[in-house]
């Protein structure tokens, strides 16, 4: 392999890395603070294209259905819940997500400025990530990182269900948000290579801001570290897990409005996108920002270079490397009890 | 007058076994009022469940009105702060941010936390010598001063201790003493558990005695010292 090979490959793998490193951070955020491991997560991603994709050719987009059907079972379940603080319920799980949605109603159809249409696709987005956490994972928050994860991987196969239909069997191919392009010392980046790479280095940093300098972001971290002790000062899990949730759905939403204009992407995709972001983020530790960073950048490179080897072999590598990963891990891990977070309710 | 707290026939279950079997307390406001007990007396279960942290059957008033349907963060919310058996502190975040965190009930008064910070690095100057270091690394008895300080930030108005001695080394064991009895004084009303039983009605009001799950003695502090069932039982070599 010459250099010059291996280095378009890097660059190819690179920017592949960086929308696993968006989605990585995003599945290692939602682990720490509420222990689920959000299988759907890849899902989002495709939605996300995919809706961005029916704007463009000014369709209204099927997910507006899911935000609605979401919106209605939470609405449900806060209703049947509790009696108090209706108003808040009817705020938070009626009316805000039902305001992208309207806009869907309204604006498709029409011809809109690109940013515009990213605007509203991350609008109906946003929603889904803290809908489903209020319906299917808050309601047994104090189970079993196993029992999360079963209730995660049912999750997918429900809205994976629902996808097809809101979305049909055909896969979609949003335009590219730029066509420039530059060279820069023999290599040729096209800009939406740029712009991927920008925007998930743009991401890691205003999260790691988030959580080293505001409230909220510090937290979320204690929720992480400590439930008890977070509730003991006041933080309520719930709170802390939506808004973890909701922080999960702006980053899948950036996902896939990044990457769909490279890949053709189907309602079902997303699948195996956040299964390799998992993959990266194990490989950093699953409980490491850091960590999930490299480990998702190494996925992309790993990906790329053997692709080119051999594609039908890209994805078995990628995941046959867990398996050493996870033998090393587990033998330079002297301290294991530390690395799942606090379980025990009292 | 009505008591700050008063719990009645309070009783606290894990599964089919009662931790706690029908305890009746009250402090006033104002009040240091102690719980002693040998280890298993359930204690720490008692203050789990004034805290909300679990379900209990009886009544528990705090302030006049019933607790029940409160969670806990409502409760730390109307001033009702524990400082843990287990600290639970956010070991990976700097002593400064758990400081920060003990305000969250209060995060919409940007001022006020401010001065409140200030007045728990001047109750406790090692911890501002140590602000910028993790949690984690503290020694046992800075963990101790962090978790109080903690609760102190959230503004309590009756501050639930659990073994604030537990482990500690003589010395620091009367300098926590000393700054629990001085908080009296800014207005906070206390319920202090405690093995060291001789320390803790020395510096208290009232006490009580739990043994498995059941009050046995209580009285003015003063007296159970004197009580000459209380010294065989829990007082006897113990100097504090
Ligand atoms: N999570 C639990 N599940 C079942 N039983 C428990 C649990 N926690 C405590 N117990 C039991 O409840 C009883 C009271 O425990 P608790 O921790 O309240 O005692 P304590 O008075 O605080 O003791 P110590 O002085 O050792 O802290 C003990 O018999 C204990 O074994
Ligand atoms: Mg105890």
């Amino acid at each position: 392999m010459t250099a010059e090979l291996a280095l378009l490959l890097a660059q190819d793998g690179v920017a592949n890395g960086a929308i696993y490193v968006l989605a990585a951070l995003g599945i290692v955020l939602v682990f720490l603070v509420t222990r689920v491991v959000f299988v759907p997560f890849g899902d989002l991603i495709a939605y996300a294209s995919l809706t961005l994709a029916a704007l463009q050719e000014g369709r209204r987009p099927g997910i507006v259905w899911l935000v609605l059907l979401l919106a209605g079972l939470a609405l449900l379940f806060e209703l049947a819940g509790r009696q108090r603080k209706w108003g808040r319920a009817l705020l938070a799980y009626g009316v805000l997500p039902c305001l992208p949605v309207a806009a869907a109603f309204l604006l498709a159809g029409r011809a809109l400025p690109p940013l515009v249409e990213m605007a509203l696709t991350i609008g109906l987005i946003l929603p889904i990530a803290p809908l489903l956490y209020r319906i299917a994972f808050r309601p047994i928050a104090d189970a079993s990182v196993l029992v999360l994860l079963i209730v995660a991987v049912v999750l997918h196969f429900a809205i994976s269900g629902i996808a097809l239909m809101v979305f049909g069997p055909e896969g979609a191919r949003p335009r590219l948000l730029t066509t420039a392009s530059f060279e820069i010392g023999g290599l040729f980046f096209p800009g939406q290579m740029l712009l991927m790479l920008a925007a998930s280095a743009l991401a890691t940093l205003l999260l790691a801001l988030f959580f080293g300098f505001t409230l909220s972001g510090k937290a979320l971290r204690a929720t992480a570290v400590n439930r008890v002790g977070a509730r003991l000062v006041g933080i309520r899990p719930g709170a802390a897990g939506a808004t973890a949730f909701l922080l999960a759905s702006a980053l899948a939403a950036a996902s896939g409005i990044l990457i769909g204009p490279v890949t053709t992407l189907f309602y079902d995709s997303g699948f195996v996108i956040g299964l390799k972001a998992f993959v990266g983020a194990i490989i950093g530790g699953l409980v490491s920002y850091p960590g999930a960073v490299l480990g998702a950048l190494f996925v992309g490179l790993l990906e790329s270079f053997t692709a080119f080897w051999n594609s039908a072999l890209k994805e078995v590598v990628v995941f046959a490397v867990l398996v050493p990963v996870l033998i090393l891990r587990s033998a330079l891990q002297r301290h294991g009890a530390e690395e799942e977070p606090e379980e025990d309710g009292l | 007058m009505t008591a700050l707290l008063q719990a009645d026939d309070v009783h606290v279950a894990y599964g089919r076994i009662e931790a706690v079997r029908g305890v009746s307390l009250s402090l006033q406001a104002g009040q240091i009022v102690t719980v002693i007990g040998p280890n298993g007396a359930g204690k720490t279960t008692l203050l789990a469940a004034l805290m909300g942290l679990l379900p209990a059957r009886g009544r528990i008033a705090y302030d006049g009105a019933d607790l029940a349907g409160l969670d806990v963060e409502a409760r730390v919310e109307r001033g009702l702060c524990l400082v843990p058996e287990r600290r639970e502190l956010f070991t990976e975040m700097s002593v400064a941010d758990n400081l920060v965190l003990g305000a969250y009930a209060h995060r919409r008064d940007r001022a006020g936390l401010r001065a409140r910070l200030d007045e728990v690095y001047g109750l406790f100057p090692r911890l501002a010598e140590r602000r910028g270091q993790s949690a984690g690394t503290l020694s046992g008895g800075e963990r101790q001063m962090l978790a109080l300080g903690r609760a102190l930030m959230g503004r309590p108005r009756l501050l639930l201790l659990d073994e604030p001695s537990l482990g500690l080394a003589p010395l620091i064991v009367r300098e926590i003493f000393r700054i629990i009895t001085g908080l009296r004084a800014t207005g906070v009303s206390i319920l202090l558990v405690e093995q060291n039983a001789r320390a803790a009605l020395e510096s208290a009001d009232y006490g009580y005695v739990l043994e498995t799950g059941q009050i046995g003695l209580h009285g003015p502090a003063g007296a159970l010292l004197g009580d000459p069932r209380l010294s065989a039982l829990y007082l006897g070599g113990e100097t504090g």
